[in-house]
């Protein structure tokens, strides 16, 4: 770690393995779910049976009975302490404890200390929970104008500008309406030659990380610290500030290495559970969910999505009307910036002159929705892209020329106006039709399995405005330290940060050594999510690390030396021993025009634009209605990358996670609104097995706002899968399946229905 | 109250002995008494591999198995020192594949590779599906894991 010499070896763009190998692969690497602190107490949530009702009475008497119980406490214990218990990243609807009312069915409504986590597990099976049961709402679109409420109020964060017109609002689910109008749509569809309308549906499913989510807290009554696996540390101090009525400072928040996050891990989840118990009870506390916990806790968005084109003879979509309802659950967590964020993208990456948008965050009675790596997108791009195909097989054209004939180019401008730049849209459809080999003769089968192939693409927005600051400091024999806020939960930030700083300063990435987030000592960064830690956090590093750059100058010049003089000498010549600091500052923010209130329309709406396309090949079974994926190619333009390596686990993890989404992962809810399948006994992710041959392919492309030409990777080869999948499938027998997930039952029902044979519906 | 078992068994290398709560799993048993944190809680129904241990040379779901059946058995775990502290050719192959991101499931699969290179030295691909279908990859590395064991069984091989 000592050889800071200075070389002008490029350190961005090699493939240099993650710096943190040799832990992971020793078992030593930290994750805080291994955190123990003395005197620490288990937490042990109890967590309401019913979806909707009112919370009469909680008796405690017998869990606290328990020997080795240290307390019980319910949300009145919560309010007695934090008078206003309400979290939450958009709004302040999510009580610590539920109070008055519980709001779906896995909510928790008291908790059990103990010194061992047993007796805690024990006692909270005592404590009984009174609940009056109300009728409840579970479809999203249902939910939208029914008269059976899941709030009596909206209450926003005032975070966001955007949504404080809500403040107040009664009687509806309805969180947010996003609305989008460009050119006349009306006039368009009245004047089409051919008008097509379907509707696709996509499923409730878990992040699943494998270290399930884990908060401790530990305070002396003046300042609290909580150890965290979180993707937002910094927004985690400033809510935990805001709920105690404290200044920042008397908030530390630190993490590690998250084993897993994908969103699941975002905003603020189980840490002001963990602080106010660890208030109230005078010790450190320790909140840590089981794998059945964690779906109660967070979810991607169900979702229902109309769409309808208004569409020339010759295939040019002049028109567009995008409808979309987000189940967003019980509690807003980050919905309403999925159904604005994401929903603006509804059209696809299409230049479509006259588009009309509204999308819907939707209360219901279901655990609560939030970010799951796509931020809503993969549910816009099943729509839009079964829909591209759709239309393309009525009209006779081939499924590779409709999208080319309506394709959004650079010097364009998308729905909300914002002319796209440094996107390779056209690049990674023609890379992933290629191959495909799109062009050449395909052999379908003639027996009872037949073949198919597909394809897709789609494309993300940057969330913005977000502020990222970064600090590069060189200890006395040079050696350099990246402080950063980012959090390394598998994508490789560490590692692509290192090799940032390291190619400002001419070192050696292996030689950097980037801190884990510690709000007291690593500067504020909005979060880790939407792929935007390389983009942002990286250009605060570099500005951070060109402060260092220009110090070290100054020594060189000061003393006459040359400028590539070792970082230790120079240290010495400023310092007069091995001593001291340098400290180089970099902050970065995006600009940002907000959408206007009525027509969604802005003229820089992101910093930039992510690209994702993805071919698949299937065969399908036609007497099972099983499918298996043979092929899978992943395709995508995400900048220069930093390191190839990694971006390309980044493409081939992220389309895997969403096969899962497209065949297998369903959360499956009873009529009352129970959750049947909260474990990996019956919740399936994808394992070694379910993979197909894999192809990753980045795209020439360089984005020239971004940090050597960089954006973002993590979620870009999600957006094609699912409707890859299912346009591959209807190339191969002739089906469509408009809703997630892809099961062999829902092939096969289709394909008896379309025989005149259908299926028996099944028993209630 | 709960009872307890005293154990003796050879960890890592070492003889050691202890009280065990009878309820207590081999995870629970690394984690509390001896600090060792490789063997990680994650399904909690054996079906993830996190937990994977190695007793008596059989990998074992950590988090199902009773700590007080460890009674006389030799048990490995990640932290088992490598030749000459170093890495063996399993971590270093991975390391070299790339075959992990967040890191939670790699001591587990690690483990497993193991296991199936010593059952199958030259594993044909049905036989690495079937000896890693223990083990979930949620950031679902699997192509690198695949070319880790291809990397780690052909050096193996070599030294053999």
């Amino acid at each position: 770690m000592n050889d800071t010499t200075r070389k002008a070896t490029p350190q961005v763009g090699r493939d240099l393995p993650r710096t943190e190998s040799r832990a992971k692969v020793t078992g030593t690497a930290e994750y805080i779910h291994h955190l123990r602190l003395p005197r620490m107490l288990h937490a042990r949530i109890v967590r309401s049976t019913v979806a909707h009702g009112r919370l009469v009475a909680i008796d405690t008497a017998a869990a606290r009975a328990v020997p080795g119980v240290h307390a019980v406490y319910t949300g009145k214990d919560i309010r007695a302490r934090i008078p206003e218990p309400y979290f939450g990243p958009a709004f302040h609807d999510q009580p610590i404890l539920a109070l008055d009312k519980v709001r779906f069915a896995g909510e928790p409504v008291a908790v059990v200390l103990a010194a061992d986590s047993h007796v805690a597990a024990e006692a909270a099976a005592l404590v009984v929970p009174e609940i009056e049961e109300l009728p409840a709402v579970f479809d999203e679109v249902e939910a939208a104008t029914a008269k059976t409420f899941v709030h009596d109020t909206l209450k926003p964060a005032g975070t966001f500008p955007d949504l404080k017109h809500l403040a107040g609002r009664r009687d509806t689910n309805v969180a947010l309406d996003f609305r989008l109008r460009r050119g006349d749509p009306d006039a368009a569809f009245a004047n089409a030659a051919h008008v097509f309308e379907h509707a696709f549906r996509t499923q409730p499913v878990m992040h699943v990380p494998l270290e399930p989510m884990v908060s401790v807290a530990e305070t002396d009554g003046e300042s609290v610290t909580i150890h965290s696996a979180t993707q937002s540390p910094s927004f985690v101090r400033l809510e935990i500030a805001r709920l105690l009525g404290w200044p920042e400072n008397r908030v530390r928040v630190r993490t590690a290495f998250l084993g897993g996050g994908f969103g699941a891990k975002l905003y603020i989840k189980l840490e002001a559970l963990a602080v106010a118990c660890a208030l109230l009870a005078k010790r450190p506390v320790r909140v840590a969910l089981s794998m059945e916990e964690q779906f109660y806790t967070i979810t991607k968005h169900a979702s229902t999505f109309r769409i309808a084109s208004a569409v020339d003879a010759d295939g040019r979509v002049r028109a567009r009307r995008c409808e979309v309802w987000w189940n967003g659950g019980a509690y807003a967590d980050i919905g309403p910036r999925v159904t604005q964020k994401s929903g603006f993208t509804a059209p696809g990456p299409y230049d479509i002159e006259n588009v009309a948008i509204d999308s819907y965050a939707v209360y219901t009675n279901r655990p609560p929705a939030g970010a799951l790596r796509g931020f809503g997108i993969p549910q816009l791009v099943w729509a839009y892209e079964s829909h591209t195909d759709m239309i393309a097989r009525a009209l006779g054209i081939d499924p590779l020329e409709m999208r080319r004939r309506n394709l959004l180019v650079n010097g364009r401008p998308q729905a909300t106006g914002t002319i796209v730049w440094d996107a390779a849209i056209d690049t990674v459809l023609e890379r992933t039709a290629a191959r495909l080999g799109w062009d050449a003769p395909f052999e379908r089968g003639t027996g009872p399995v037949r073949r198919g192939r597909g394809l897709a693409i789609g494309f993300k927005a940057s969330v913005t405005p977000t502020t990222s600051v970064a600090m590069v400091t060189l200890a006395g024999d040079g050696s350099c330290i990246v402080h950063a806020s980012t959090v390394d939960m598998g994508q490789g930030s560490d590692t692509i940060l290192a090799q940032m700083a390291a190619e400002v300063l001419g070192i050696d990435a292996t030689t950097v050594k980037v801190l884990h987030p510690d709000t007291d000592a690593t500067p504020y960064d909005m979060a880790t999510l939407g792929s935007r830690s390389t983009y942002h956090m990286g250009h605060a590093v570099v500005r951070a690390a060109e402060s260092v750059r220009e110090q070290l100058a100054a020594i060189a010049k000061a003393a006459g030396l040359p400028a590539d003089t070792p970082a230790a000498t120079l240290m010495k010549k400023r310092f007069g021993m091995q001593a001291g600091n340098l400290v180089g500052v970099g902050d970065f923010a995006a600009p940002y025009a907000p959408p206007d209130p009525a027509t969604g329309q802005s003229p820089d709406i992101t910093p930039y634009w992510m690209i994702g396309g993805t071919g698949a090949e299937v065969e399908v079974d036609t007497q099972t209605g099983a499918v298996k994926v043979l092929r899978l190619v992943n395709v995508a333009d995400l900048g220069a990358p930093v390191n190839p390596a990694i971006v390309a686990t980044q493409l081939s993890g992220a389309a895997v996670m969403q096969l899962g989404f497209t065949l297998t992962e369903d959360m499956r809810f009873d009529e009352a609104g129970q959750l049947r399948n909260a474990s990996l006994a019956e919740y399936r992710i994808p394992g070694l097995a379910d993979v197909p041959p894999m192809e990753n392919e980045i795209v020439e492309s360089r984005e020239t706002r971004g940090p050597f030409g960089a954006k973002g990777v993590g979620e870009s080869a999600t957006f094609g899968v699912s409707p890859a999948i299912a346009n591959a499938i209807e190339d191969a027998v002739g089906v469509r399946i408009d809703t997630l997930p892809i099961t062999a039952e829902a092939v096969l029902r289709a394909l008896r229905a379309r025989d005149g044979r259908p299926l028996p519906e099944e028993a209630p | 109250m709960s009872t307890t078992t005293a154990i003796r068994f050879t960890l890592n290398g070492e003889a050691v002995a202890c009280d065990v709560p009878n309820h207590w799993t081999v995870v629970e048993l690394l984690q509390e008494r001896f600090g060792l944190f490789g063997a990680r809680e994650s399904c909690g129904q054996g079906l993830c591999g996190c937990c994977t241990v190695v007793v008596d040379g059989k990998p074992v779901t950590g988090c199902l198995h009773p700590a007080a059946f460890l009674d006389g058995a030799t048990l490995q775990t990640i932290e088992a020192e490598g030749p000459d502290g170093g890495l063996d050719a399993v971590q270093a192959a991975f390391v070299e594949a790339g075959a992990f991101q967040c890191g939670y499931c790699t001591p587990g699969f690690i483990l497993a590779v193991r296991a199936l290179l010593a059952e199958h030295p030259d594993p044909t691909d049905e036989q690495v599906r079937h000896g890693l279908a223990g083990n979930l990859c949620r950031c679902a590395a699997y192509p690198e894991i695949e070319k880790a064991v291809r990397l780690a069984a052909a050096r193996l091989r070599a030294q053999a």
